[in-house]
């Protein structure tokens, strides 16, 4: 019992160091894209009050990646917004490994299916959305 | 009133959002309370963006709040990783649903269903927490999900059983729709589940529901992403706003008593529901 609750400390500690690695890389190609942005539009005018919904590119992670790769600097900030999506994807992608590890099948099964609800969400909802 | 607003360039307006979410996330971290869950009618009373782009905005600064103060959390040791990740099928599940109906469901059911869930956390809050069940037998079905676990306390580790694991399901899988509904953490429902219904010690349930948030806010986060709900000219300065105010919260957190502060913020919570269902009931939401 207490072997088994030290590997779970272990295991916790390395999820919130990738938790916050992740945070961290977002929010600088967040702010990589926001700083261009700002400097080369302050002056346009915005308005969120009626909704138009996001061109194409900016709906899909392929758009997202392609787009940012050719210097938009909005698709840039988009970027670093999935890199923050993903941040929870690849801590259960973790927590599969550290429960497949210990040997917990039953747990190793329970984190597949939160990974493949959220794989679902990011890859094919534009199934049920279109 | 609002014409202030269409005089705005994108370097003032990118200012005032990120000024006012640093204040969200500051206040929220520091009461507890989840900065998110004010966000929504931040954006939409005082700055009038549509419903949509705010809940877009809010649950992506709700998936930075959550990673990133989970770090302060598990060097103490109380949250359990096998009772997050069962419940997160639920919340996962939950919020897939949760976010396809936004599109299903007219935008001023949503900003009542807001109000509504707004003025209940305030409530949730003031709350007494539910006390462990000490002296039952285990559950056999937490059992058999190896849920029952330990964490260090003042006098050295203490030892909880976990009940009713069908009843904290259920509940998680509404804090799940409601999240993915209304761009929301649902921390105050998912502590909730733990604390009242499975009776999990209050320290457990709410380090290990600040854990779930994450995952929970990134199962919308693909449905919200392809109906083009996330700006990223607008989520820029929320999410950076959110996240420095918590992390400056959480850090001026130990140090402060905070209790009158909570009543505060609560009562400001309570008005921010008010005024969103007002809203609503006008014709302001469309």
């Amino acid at each position: 019992m207490n072997k088994h609750h030290l590997d779970d400390q272990r295991v916790e500690r390395m999820i919130s160091n990738l938790l916050r690695a992740g945070v961290l890389l977002a929010a600088i190609v967040v702010i990589v894209g926001a700083v261009p942005y700002l400097a080369l539009h302050p002056r346009t005018h915005v308005s969120y009050r009626t909704f138009q919904g996001e061109p194409d590119y900016l709906k899909t992670v392929h758009g997202v990646i392609g787009a940012a790769f050719s210097w938009n600097t909005r698709a840039v900030i988009q970027l670093g917004l999935l890199l923050l999506i993903a941040t929870p994807i690849a801590r259960v992608i973790f927590s599969a490994m550290a429960f497949a590890v210990e040997g917990d099948r039953m747990y190793v099964a329970f984190t597949l299916i939160v990974l493949a609800v959220l794989l679902y969400s990011l890859f094919g909802s534009f199934l049920i959305v279109s | 009133m609002a014409d202030y607003l269409a005089r705005m360039n994108v370097l003032a307006f990118t200012f005032l959002v990120w000024t006012g979410s640093l204040v969200a996330g500051f206040l929220g971290a520091l009461t507890g309370l989840g900065g998110g869950v004010v966000l929504v009618p931040l954006l939409t009373v005082f700055f009038h963006v549509d419903l949509r782009y705010a809940i877009g905005a809010s649950l992506v600064s709700v998936i930075a709040t959550s990673s990133g103060s989970a770090a302060a959390y598990v060097k103490e040791g109380f949250s359990n990783i096998r009772i997050g990740m069962f419940l997160e099928i639920a919340t996962t599940l939950g919020a897939l649903f949760g976010a396809y109906m936004t599109a299903k469901v007219p935008a001023s059911a949503i900003a009542i269903i807001f109000g509504v869930v707004l003025i209940y956390s305030a409530y949730v809050s003031r709350r007494v927490r539910g006390r462990a069940a000490a002296d039952q037998p285990p559950d056999p079905l937490a059992t058999k999900l190896k849920m029952n676990g330990s964490f260090p306390d003042t006098s050295g580790t203490r030892y909880y059983n976990v009940y009713r694991v069908p009843a904290g399901f259920g509940v998680m899988y509404l804090a799940g729709t409601l999240s993915g509904l209304l761009g929301i953490g649902s921390g105050a429902l998912k502590v909730v589940a733990m604390d009242q219904a499975m009776k999990i010690p209050f320290k457990v349930s709410t380090t290990t529901s600040n854990f779930m948030i994450g995952v929970t806010a990134a199962a919308s986060a693909g449905v919200y992403l392809s109906r083009g709900y996330i700006d990223p000219s607008l989520a820029m300065p929320v999410m950076i706003g959110v996240l420095i105010g918590s992390l400056m919260g959480a850090r001026v957190l130990a140090k402060t008593q905070t209790k009158l502060l909570r009543l505060v913020f609560s009562g400001v919570i309570v008005l921010l529901g008010l005024e969103m269902m007002l809203k609503a009931a006008s014709g302001g939401f469309r």
